[in-house]
């Protein structure tokens, strides 16, 4: 267990420290995005044991958190890649040809959008608009916004090989 | 003396690199043991040259740019008297720059963000010390006379609907700010996040005092994490400078604000939807009846407004409603900061006063499209806005006038495509964005979108198309006369657009009939 190297989020669910997450945000006004987000981010994702829980911190019904869950776009059922990749496919990026980035990232990669790298190294995933319309195209890493993108330069950031 | 440098901290900026440019700068003053700050500023707008930096000097603010972490040491070396291939001489003297009337972002790009010293000092709380020296309803009637019109993009006058806010007796209001700028070809709620997020704070107080709200909420997309964790510090800042919290600058009145993080669904944007949302709930969309500003966030009287009507509200009362009013023409009022995207030249935030042609944006300040092709098509105002021809360029922008062409201005995107782009493959992408986001509420949206999206397919490979595209038309009329909301409603109007100014994309048939 010493050499374990330490994952980049903690993908091991723990439901006490997932409990002191919602009990110190559930006094919030309309709590449930804010305790959502937390635990997709401390966790990578929002599973059926954070669904249960959060259900029962807030006494709502596990169907009502499971809607909430399902509803957004930003709550994984399931914990993604390393690195999370995601190319804005808006109109502002269809001008600048997003869609032949598309293309040549799911070949790169040897996957699909909105699929995870078999060795769970990279997620590559669709956005509609990153506000960077004025340098398309966009294309959002690991939270970090890059302009101008091409294949090169997303897959460098990766540190995969074009 | 010592003297400032300033590179933009702005998400666009930073995409181009201007974090590496930063570090570099900071060496150049520290290894030249240079009597210089390096400030983090907003950006000026100018995205084409980003990262844009600029030196103050006794001739004014130089600006450099695009600037790589490379070029910082030549210009250094150089000193900032001498030429240099990246250097734009006066920042303020960019005709890009020269030519805009900034009144929302006078001070973005400018100011250190996060200064509530300099943001005093450059012009702001003084509308929020005129507007709690005012009788509720007199600040209303202020915003009303300043024919101020919702920025977000349906264009409701701000001042009415802050009046009935403040004409419904609740014991809690909300001021709740839309900044779920989801329209692509839209970026001047980030900027101004970003590059001045005291002026909305400001904005937001005032409404607060107008309308007896004492909380405010700003829903900001998950999209845009920097501009959330830099309203959150601006938030934190405020506080610490009394112009938030209880008794704002001394005052009787409280007022608090909340920096909420969407989820990621465009639906949000739409008003009822975003209440939803803030609530926990579903982006669902509402009935209306009744009216948030009667009965939003919890049940209880709420303003809701964008980031740039907000933003735009210290102006107003600062300089009067008259000042504001001078700008613009007909009954759009004011200055609009229009956001120029795609595939587009000199892309970045243009504010001018209402009555700006097309041509003018797209030729004038766009300076054509990147890729050097001609111009075809132009989207104004997001992904619910309509495909403008180069032969209509010389409408004036306006509310009226583009609603009298079957457009809208939206939120002021406009998004340049080159002769590349397939006007059928832009309907059908139409369709297919609005079935990803559709709330599911009602029918017309719903399935429509989907329906649209498959019909759109068979034109695309040239199955009967005149029947199909006549089945579009149809669709059309069914989704814009019988949505709910905005979404399912306007939907149609890319599409409707497309189809009148570019049939020659959807004559698919005749294109198969030549290839057999």
């Amino acid at each position: 267990m010493l050499n374990k190297t330490p994952p980049a989020f903690d993908h091991n669910w723990d439901p006490e420290t997932a409990r002191g997450t919602i009990e110190s945000l559930k006094n919030l006004e309309g709590p449930l995005l804010p305790i959502l987000h937390a635990l997709n981010e401390r966790f990578g994702y929002v599973g059926e044991p954070a669904v249960k829980l959060v259900a029962d911190i807030l006494n709502l019904t596990r169907a009502e958190v499971h809607g909430v869950v399902s509803f957004y776009h930003d709550f994984r059922r399931d914990p993604a890649g390393r690195h999370v990749i995601k190319v804005c496919r808006a109109e502002a990026c269809q001008s600048m040809g997003c869609e032949d980035l598309v293309a040549r990232l799911e070949r790169a990669l040897g996957i699909h959008i909105s699929d995870t790298t078999h060795d769970r190294r990279v997620t590559l995933e669709e956005v509609y608009c990153l506000g960077n319309c004025a340098l398309s195209p966009a294309v959002m890493v690991d939270g970090e916004l890059h302009g101008r993108a091409t294949e090169e330069k997303v897959l460098a950031l990766v540190g995969e090989q074009a | 003396m010592s003297f400032r440098i300033f590179v933009p901290s702005d998400a666009a900026a930073q995409s181009m690199g201007a974090n590496a440019v930063a570090v570099a700068v900071q060496r150049e003053i520290e290894s030249r043991r240079l009597d210089a700050v390096l400030v983090r500023n907003g950006s000026r707008g100018l995205l084409w040259l980003e990262p844009l930096i600029e030196v103050e000097t006794q001739a004014g603010r130089i600006g450099y740019g695009p600037v790589s972490a490379a070029d910082v040491k030549t210009i250094f070396a150089a000193g900032f008297a001498a030429a240099h291939p990246r250097k734009l001489g006066k920042v303020d003297d960019i005709p890009y720059l020269a030519k805009q009337q900034r009144l929302t972002f006078a001070r973005c790009g400018i100011t250190d963000p996060l200064s509530a010293a300099e943001y005093e000092a450059e012009g702001g709380l003084k509308g929020l010390g005129r507007a709690l020296d005012m009788a509720p309803m007199a600040i209303v009637q202020e915003m009303i006379e300043s024919g101020l019109r919702g920025r977000g993009g349906a264009g409701f006058p701000t001042g009415i609907k802050w009046r009935t806010v403040l004409q419904t007796e609740a014991p809690q209001k909300y001021i709740v700010c839309n900044a779920d700028e989801g329209d692509s070809g839209t970026f001047s709620d980030r900027m101004l996040m970003e590059g001045d997020p005291f002026a909305l704070i400001e904005g937001m107080a005032i409404a607060g005092v107008a309308t007896g709200a004492t909380k405010g909420y700003v829903y900001i997309r998950s999209e845009y994490p920097h501009a959330f964790r830099q309203f959150s510090r601006a938030i934190e800042i405020a506080r610490e400078s009394k112009f938030l919290g209880r008794g704002i600058l001394g005052s009787k009145y409280d007022f608090d604000i909340e920096a909420r993080l969407g989820a990621g669904a465009y639906i949000c944007g739409e008003e009822t939807s975003l209440l939803e949302s803030l609530e926990g709930k579903r982006g669902q969309i509402r009935f209306k009846p009744p009216l948030p500003a009667i009965a939003g966030l919890f049940g209880k009287p709420t303003v809701v407004n964008n980031v740039i009507s907000l933003a735009t509200v210290p102006a107003i009362l600062a300089n009067g409603a008259g000042f504001y009013r001078d700008f613009g023409m007909g009954r759009s009022r004011g200055t609009m900061p229009l956001q120029l995207a795609g595939n587009i030249k000199h892309g970045g935030l243009v504010e001018r006063a209402f009555g700006l042609t097309l041509r003018e944006i797209v030729e004038e300040f766009g300076g054509g499209t990147y890729s050097g092709r001609p111009v075809r098509a132009v989207q104004v105002g997001g992904p619910l806005g309509a495909y403008w021809p180069t032969n209509l360029f010389d409408v004036p922008l306006d509310y009226e006038s583009f609603a009298a062409k079957g457009g809208m201005i939206g939120h002021g995107g406009v998004v340049v495509f080159d002769d590349t782009v397939d006007l059928a493959q832009q309907a059908h992408f139409a369709f297919h964005f609005c079935a990803i986001e559709s709330c599911g509420k009602c029918t017309p949206c719903r399935i429509g979108a989907r329906r649209g999206a498959e019909t759109m397919e068979k034109i695309i490979r040239g199955e009967r198309v005149v029947e199909n595209t006549e089945l579009v038309r149809d669709l059309c009329e069914t989704m814009r006369d019988g949505s709910l909301c905005a979404l399912g409603g306007l939907t149609p109007m890319p599409v409707v657009s497309a189809m009148e100014h570019f049939p020659e994309d959807f004559d698919r048939g005749a294109v198969r009939a030549a290839a057999e």
